[in-house]
């Protein structure tokens, strides 16, 4: 075996090592959400959030528009502070869109859905999406239902 | 009684010797690592044998373990109605866990063994006295070359037999149980962090492929000059090859992931 013949496949080798982690960055993981990152930051108050995490979908109609970037309690309002960053390109959301927490399949993975309201003015970085719909509590649902229950 | 303590403390101590020996010879073989800057070529003549020829059975074993992956997580998910998760259960399994761990301990039966080996020989043969009566430094002639070629290797390797066998788990899951295409690369897409599952597996192939690595010339370096200290040094570098990579994926695992 010839020093050059050795040197070539040691080249290709790297190469499939580079084009193997070059796909799990790519095909496997969501690095191509990181990459995109550019738009704005908008903030929500929910009264309650359920299990919502960072990093859970931003959806207009179903379609996914951007991703929840930080969660925090704000003592002053009592609420839970939730950030969202949307897509740059997504910039023709109203003021008064509707922000509200539902739950995806079975396994209950939570989102956020935007329901675009009818304002001109559309929302930039550091809004705020004032109205809002808490989480789908379960156990307040079945509360309510054995109280009118229990009235009647 | 006193001849069994005897013993144990006998047994200590040459742990430790061996220890400190150890890590006074990786010292040695850091210090000289520029030669691997300085003389690329060496560097790469090891990769071809220690990475190239690895790589066929790194790619086999990738393939057959990711389309276990898939018969055994479609299994279990169909029972949830939840098989268009595997896509994410087969990529997490294996970016996170099995592709470094099992890369190492293939790494470490086929080329490490080797490299032990080849140098105890090399020392049994009294090449490297030799090298050294000809003013060659046999650390960076013949034990760098191949300690950085395994450490570079190993990661390749790792990352190679992630991506064969996630296409493994797809051909068995989509091709042949019908789990939807699209919904096993988006789950899997979905699930799988860049920052928190990718890198940290390749962190810890890096940690591998050094331990690996560290232990393989160590062992050929340090062996007994004879034809059976050749055996017995090829045997424990596979042996404290696999607890090392074990152990170290333990604590990996937990610094990593732990604190959730």
């Amino acid at each position: 075996m010839t020093t050059r013949t050795i040197e070539i496949t040691v080249g290709i080798f790297v190469a499939l090592g580079v084009a193997a982690l070059f796909m799990l960055a790519m095909q496997v993981s969501n690095i191509s959400e990181y990459r995109n990152s550019d738009g704005y930051t908008v903030s929500a108050y929910f009264t309650n959030i359920g299990g919502l995490k960072v990093r859970a979908p931003v959806t207009v109609s179903g379609v996914r528009v951007g991703r929840v970037t930080a969660i925090r309690y704000d003592p002053e309002r009592y609420q839970a502070r939730v950030e969202i960053t949307i897509g740059a390109a997504h910039d023709y959301l109203p003021t008064d869109t509707q922000a509200s927490i539902f739950t995806a399949g079975l396994l209950g993975e939570q989102y956020i859905a935007l329901e675009p309201g009818g304002e001109d003015e559309v929302l930039a970085q550091g809004g705020e999406i004032h109205y809002t719909q808490s989480a789908f509590v379960l156990e307040q649902i079945i509360g309510r239902i054995m109280v009118n229950m229990t009235t009647n | 009684m006193l001849g069994g303590l005897q013993k144990l403390g006998h047994w200590g101590l040459g742990v430790l010797e061996r220890l400190g020996r150890g890590h006074l010879f990786l010292f040695r073989v850091l210090m000289s690592l520029g030669t691997a800057v300085t003389r690329p070529r060496l560097v790469i003549k090891e990769l071809y044998s220690v990475g190239v020829l690895s790589l066929l059975i790194i790619a086999v074993s990738g393939l057959f373990v990711g389309m276990v992956l898939g018969y055994q997580g479609y299994i279990t998910l169909v029972n949830f109605g939840a098989e268009e998760a595997l896509g994410s259960v087969v990529a997490l399994s294996l970016v996170r866990e099995l592709g470094p761990v099992i890369t190492a301990l293939l790494f470490a039966g086929r080329a490490g063994s080797a490299l032990s080996a080849e140098i105890g020989l090399m020392k049994t043969t009294e090449q490297l006295s030799g090298m050294e009566m000809m003013a060659v430094d046999p650390v960076k002639r013949v034990i760098l070359p191949r300690f950085v070629a395994a450490f570079i290797s190993l990661p390749l390797l790792a990352a190679i037999f992630s991506a064969v066998a996630v296409m493994g788990g797809y051909f068995i899951g989509v091709g042949l149980l019908g789990v939807d295409g699209g919904s096993y690369w988006s789950q899997m897409q979905a699930n799988v962090d860049f920052y928190e599952d990718v890198m940290n597996g390749i962190i810890k192939s890096l940690v591998f492929g050094f331990v690996v690595a560290w232990i393989a010339v160590f062992e050929g370096y340090d062996t007994v000059p004879t034809s059976e200290g050749v055996s017995r040094s090829t045997t424990r570098t596979v042996v404290h090859s696999a607890l090392a990579v074990l152990a170290l994926d333990f604590i990996l695992t937990g610094l990593m992931f732990g604190d959730i």
